[in-house]
């Protein structure tokens, strides 16, 4: 009685030295790991630091594109100019998910009646996944306010709009359709079994099974988006990178590039990361460990 | 440890390699850069014993007649090929070159010697290219359909609620922000080509060109199309001048403004200006007041 404690107590001790030694050992790991990756960093910075402006054009480089006075004359213009970037960007997503959304249901329909339905949503993202944005921008936005339009149907923000949703969609119809296509048959076969119509199937047991697994992918066409959006520029509106053209004729200098391109990262790389966040909790959420 | 050993050895090698790179590459333009002063002359030129003249990607009426200066034809074509001629180039020894306005007034390396596609002279584009003197002095123009609200303008505050459009990057885009500060944000385009089409479809309703290209677009290509007005020659500060374009500190600069004195004072220059371009007289002045 006296010493089976005593086992226990010395049982738990042990568990607890190992656990102790294990932690100890997987700290000494990652900090390692993070001195190695400091280590190469600093490295590889240093070098680029040292070597790049030993090439013979380098003062000439960082006059035309990282002049810091340009930077300051043109930066304040170029945020307020981003702010129709954001805009453009905040009307045309949810159209676009709901127009792929609906191109990636009709390719997935299975009535012989609704054939032509199929049809069209393969040629359609044939067509728009084909063509190149800027075309589709150029092509639109130049091609239907020449039909003779009135005012304010005929803006370059609507057609320019239009363009992005038409060609985007299609890539996001690709997407939904690709999850569409992962959820297994068995649960279509489980969903009819249970009396629910095709269409019921595909609204309550496929869809949402679907979605969930290409929000990441679907992320990644946002971020694209974000960056095109640029590109309505072309047919009109003063965006962010028109005015960093603009600047850059009148001061004859790149810097005002330099400063678009901080803007949309200082956007795109947060964007990226919550991307990376919600893959890494998705692969958490479908797999076991992580494996060092 | 001695995997670890091979594998940290992996970076020393890359720096080398890297610094190798790079000293290869300052090598190369040491080299090239030695060739081009060899052979300096009075007036160097990028390929000895050519002129190179850049001009626009295409060019346009009624600067470059039917997109081929070789011909001489258009104001721009006629300057060029006189000064060129004044400089001892003729025929075979002139070849030309296309680039788009933006790239010709970056920085770096150019491949002409001159380049010439209505470029105004300002100070911003001076700091990374050099300007010869100016061979053509112009204003701002106003050009729109009849009926549009900028019809019958007469002064800058019946254009403040004018829609406008412009090319990027050009003077015009500046004298519409700067000097006629409209109500709205104008729309801008790469080239003349997309503010005539948004000016067809009534996207805008106006676009401010420079005086010459004002007149044959009004007249050659937009229908029901017409000069508004012009702007005093100096609204805006400073009057547009068009300068040749040259790599920065460029040499040939002293002699092509030699050049474009002598045919100022030997009035080759206005002879070629009243051949091709349209009497400026031809429409009205818009005052600023």
């Amino acid at each position: 009685m006296s010493d089976l404690p005593g086992t226990v107590a010395s049982h738990a001790a042990f568990a607890d030295e190992q656990r102790r030694k294990r932690l100890l050992h997987e700290r000494n790991v990652k900090r390692r790991s993070i001195a190695i990756a400091a280590t190469s960093t600093a490295i590889v910075m240093t070098l680029v630091a040292v070597l790049v402006p030993m090439t013979p054009g380098w003062y000439k480089v960082r006059r035309s594109f990282f002049n810091g006075d340009v930077f300051g004359d043109t930066f304040p213009g170029l945020i307020s100019a981003f702010v129709k970037d954001i805009q453009i960007f905040a009307w045309c997503a949810p159209c676009i998910v709901l127009w792929g959304m609906i191109l990636a249901v009709c390719r997935s329909v299975r009535t012989p009646a609704l054939f032509p339905l199929r049809m069209f949503a393969a040629a359609y993202t044939d067509i728009f996944r084909g063509v190149p944005v800027i075309l589709t921008i150029l092509l639109i936005g130049f091609g239907v306010p020449g039909l003779g339009l009135p005012r304010p149907w005929n803006s370059p923000y609507i057609w320019g709009s239009v363009a992005l949703v038409l060609a985007y969609s299609s890539y996001v119809a690709e997407v939904f359709r690709a999850g569409i296509d992962s959820v297994h048959e068995s649960q279509r076969a489980a969903s009819r079994s249970l009396g629910l119509s095709s269409s019921q199937t595909m609204r309550f047991v496929v869809l949402p099974q679907a979605v969930r697994r290409v929000v990441p992918p679907l992320m990644n066409d946002f971020i694209s988006l974000q960056k095109d959006v640029a590109l309505v520029s072309l047919i009109g509106p003063i965006e962010v990178l028109r005015q960093a053209g603009i600047d850059k004729s009148k001061y004859a200098n790149f810097t005002p590039y330099v400063g678009a391109a901080i803007i949309f990262l200082l956007l795109t790389i947060p964007e990226t990361r919550f991307v990376d966040h919600l893959m890494a909790r998705e692969r958490r959420r479908t797999s076991g460990t992580t494996v060092r | 440890m001695n995997s670890r050993l091979r594998r940290l050895s992996v970076i020393p090698t890359a720096a080398i390699a890297a610094a190798l790179v790079f000293g290869a590459c300052g090598d190369d333009s040491g080299s090239s850069s030695e060739a081009t002063s060899a052979s300096t002359s009075e007036c160097p030129t990028i390929n000895e014993g050519t002129l190179t003249i850049g001009t626009g990607t295409p060019a346009y009426s009624p600067w470059v007649e039917n997109d081929a200066p070789e011909s001489g034809e258009g104001f721009e074509a006629a300057v060029a090929l006189a000064v060129a001629t004044e400089l001892g180039y003729e025929g075979d020894t002139v070849e030309w070159v296309r680039t788009t306005f933006d790239e010709a007034i970056q920085p770096g390396a150019k491949n002409f010697d001159f380049n010439l596609q209505q470029y105004s002279i300002t100070p911003e584009r001076s700091e990374t290219i050099s300007f010869s003197d100016a061979y053509y002095t112009t204003n701002q123009a106003v050009v729109a359909l009849a009926d549009s609200a900028a019809a019958g303008a007469t002064t800058i505050a019946d254009l403040v609620d004018v829609k406008f459009g412009a090319q990027a990057g050009t003077t015009s885009l500046d004298f519409i922000t700067n000097v006629i500060k409209p109500s709205t944000e104008p729309f801008v385009y790469d080239d003349n080509a997309g503010a005539k089409a948004a000016l067809e479809a009534g996207q805008i309703d106006a676009i401010v060109v420079d005086l010459p290209t004002a007149f044959y677009i009004a007249a050659v290509e937009i229908e029901g199309a017409a000069v508004i007005g012009q702007f005093p020659v100096d609204a805006g500060g400073t009057s547009d001048e068009f300068g040749l374009v040259f790599e920065k500190g460029n040499p040939l600069v002293d002699c092509v403004n030699a050049a474009l004195a002598t045919l100022k004072e030997n009035g080759t220059l206005a002879e070629i200006e009243k051949t091709w371009l349209s009497d400026k007289t031809g429409a009205p002045v818009i005052s600023l007041g």
